[in-house]
């Protein structure tokens, strides 16, 4: 047993993925950095993406596979599509999900449809590893979530941990599906650790996780937001009530069985998700559990997400912005009383 | 000749930028700030040359490393300092921060993060301008790593076929991130990108002001005369990483010392006496360029903050639901 962040738990599946299969290939805005100054000594590798996630993998692998790219999103995810129908298993970076506007048509019409559209003939395993997530002062164009953008589109799988043990273990499993698949990091957790076992296996895309088992509340966690849940669950223990957290992990596809479980067992529901609430991962689970557990539920499900807004820079606005531990609290009361 | 007034104007707007961008890099080490800095030393030059040929109401777009666009664009140096402090009385009222410092009144259209999506917003400016028949200048500022991207080209299309007077400012400082421009080009010189457009384009030394205001006038007459867009390449360095805390370890040192040579403000300086500055003409410009920067800092640092609440202005559409406004 190790103790990893989620930074290099990150980096430990991408060089594990690398040393397994010589058809994993890297491309990215200055995912090594320092081209074009191989020259002077120690300049190479200075950037391994904007967090130091990929760094170390050009000084190993070497520039064939590991390749910075200029900054054309649509140019080198399009490559990525057809390397990935020919045989090999790109992954490719969007530096920020914010991006994802200057390179969607490329996801979303091709990846996506690919296998679908041209009859079941042809796959397109590739994965797209973006940062997503507020709470860093980076303003509107930086630090937004968009889980739901890609959920909303058949064909692409969508993949969010919140620890580095999910980190590795799903990015592992990310690389060798044979489908697309969003693999988004929160820059918030990437110097978060935990326990990963240095021999860790593939975590299947589809399971969720029970985070903490409670009997009185279910709160279904995205990502960061577990962290907020956990802390919420710690306060309330203290006045007796349990709460269990449900990480789904995975959006698409989705654990609903593991949710419904839950729900069943509670009755009450609070989904907690970083997002805008409109058409967000959140109303997409809040409709499901009043499809499915209508006659479990004691009350409503409440949603607890970001406003219906762009993302502020000033920090007391981005704090309203993103959900809060309080507010996870105050619904859990709410919800204890009817 | 430049008019003498014009010269001063010139000179006090490049010192400010300059004292304005290593105060920027001050509390960045402070850490007294909130979010991303990205700083122009290196830029001024092109910054107050530009901007020196344009009146006010022109239309300029910037991106995220946007503090010399906005100073030599007349924005008020307090609101731009307040808004960089996440205050309420900052130039986006707090909700852009350095990246975004942005005023409509002042002739930005917007700084924008994302790489490459100021040309377009300009070629609709112009568009505008056109149809209306108006007459004001419309300039895009980017940098050398967004020629690569697709909505560069498909506004550089779009400009020639629609016989387009904007000014397309590319400002080559060496760098993209962490990638040297020299291994990124395609082409022998960037601005030969626009030979695939037929566009006329000229290449100038981004740090020599008064050849950057003489290249951009022209260009803007001869536009402005034939209905073409004009391609502006200006050479310079960045002597900023690309934000900071950036350890510029790529940026080897002879490059720098050797940029150095050519610092624009050195050049700034070295000039003063052939425009007509005598030593204490140009001290006394220095100086109250420096004191204006002092004094906008010290006045960001008492604003108030906005309400946390305040992030729910200008939203024009409401979620029905309290928790989730
Ligand atoms: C579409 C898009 N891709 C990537 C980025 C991340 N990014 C921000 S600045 C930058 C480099 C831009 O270089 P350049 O155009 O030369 O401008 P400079 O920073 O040198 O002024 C990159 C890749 C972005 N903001 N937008
Ligand atoms: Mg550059």
């Amino acid at each position: 047993m190790t103790i990893k962040t989620v930074k290099d738990a990150i980096n430990d599946a991408l060089v594990q993925s690398f040393e397994e299969d010589k058809n994993v290939i890297l491309m990215g805005e200055d995912i090594a950095g320092g081209k074009g100054r191989e020259q002077y000594q120690g300049t190479q590798d200075a950037w391994g993406g904007p967090f130091g996630v990929t760094q170390g993998l050009y000084t190993k692998f070497g520039g064939e596979r590991v390749r910075d790219t200029t900054i054309a999103e649509a140019g080198f995810f399009g490559a990525a599509i057809g390397a990935a129908m020919t045989g090999l298993r790109p992954i490719v970076e969007l530096m920020y999900v914010d991006f994802a506007g200057v390179c969607f048509d490329q996801m979303m019409n091709q990846a996506a449809k690919v296998r679908y559209m041209f009859g079941g003939k042809q796959k397109v395993p590739m994965v797209v590893r973006t940062v997503v997530g507020a709470g860093f002062r980076a303003g509107s164009e930086h630090s937004q979530t968009l889980y739901s953008l890609y959920t909303h589109i058949p064909g692409l799988k969508v993949v969010a941990p919140y620890d580095a043990y999910d980190a590795k273990g799903l990015l592992l499993s990310s690389i060798k599906d044979d489908d697309p698949v969003i693999f988004m990091e929160h820059k918030r957790l990437y110097m978060t650790s935990c326990e990963v076992p240095d021999d860790l296996k593939p975590i299947p895309l589809g399971k969720g996780r029970i985070r903490r088992e409670g009997s009185d509340v279910t709160i279904i966690a995205i990502q960061r937001m577990n962290l907020f849940a956990e802390e919420a669950a710690d306060e309330l223990k203290k006045i007796n009530i349990s709460c269990e957290i449900v990480d789904p992990r995975t959006y698409s596809p989705l654990d609903e069985e593991l949710i419904f479980q839950s729900v069943k067992k509670t009755g009450k529901v609070i989904v907690v998700d970083e997002s805008n609430p409109k058409c967000s991962l959140a109303s997409e689970i809040s409709s499901l559990i009043s499809e499915k557990c209508f006659s479990d539920l004691k009350a409503a499900v409440i949603k607890i997400t970001a406003p219906h807004t762009p993302v502020p820079f000033s920090p007391p606005m981005e704090d309203f912005y993103i959900p809060s531990t309080k507010k996870i609290i105050d619904a859990v009361k709410k919800l204890k009383d009817v | 000749m430049i008019e003498k007034k014009k010269i001063n104007w010139i000179y006090k707007k490049i010192f400010t930028i300059r004292f304005f961008e290593e105060r920027i890099k001050k509390i960045a080490k402070e850490k007294t700030v909130p979010g991303y800095l990205h700083t122009c030393i290196g830029s001024e030059a092109i910054c107050v040359g530009v901007m020196a040929a344009l009146n006010q109401d022109d239309w300029i777009s910037s991106t995220y490393r946007n503090h010399g666009h906005a100073i030599a664009k007349g924005c008020e140096l307090n609101e731009i300092t307040s808004e960089i402090y996440g205050r309420k009385t900052g130039i986006c009222k707090g909700r852009g921060g350095s990246m975004h410092i942005s005023d409509f009144s002042k002739g930005m259209l917007g700084s924008f993060g994302i790489v490459a999506a100021g040309p377009a917003v300009v070629l609709g400016a112009a568009l505008q301008e056109k149809i209306n028949k108006s007459n004001k200048t419309c300039v895009s500022f980017f940098g050398d790593g967004a020629i690569h991207n697709g909505a560069f080209h498909e506004a550089a299309g779009l400009a020639k076929l629609w016989d387009i007077p904007m000014i397309f400012v590319c400002e080559n400082n060496g760098y993209a991130e962490a990638t040297a421009t020299d291994w990124h080009l395609n082409t022998k010189e960037l601005s030969d990108i626009t030979k695939a457009y037929d566009m006329l384009s000229y290449i100038g030394d981004g740090n020599n002001v008064f050849e950057v205001y003489d290249i951009t006038k022209k260009a803007i007459n001869e536009a402005k005369q034939k209905n073409t867009p004009i391609f502006l390449e200006f050479k310079n360095y960045r002597f900023s990483g690309q934000y900071e805390g950036d350890t510029q370890l790529y940026q080897p040192q002879e490059e720098i010392d050797k940029a150095k040579q050519n610092d624009p403000i050195k050049l700034a300086k070295e000039n003063s006496s052939k425009y007509g500055l005598n030593k204490n003409d140009l001290e006394k410009i220095i100086n109250e360029a420096r004191e204006e920067v002092d004094k906008a800092f010290d006045f960001a640092d008492t604003q108030p903050w906005p309400q946390p609440e305040d992030a729910l202005e200008e939203v024009y559409v409401n979620y029905p639901v309290e928790i989730n406004r």
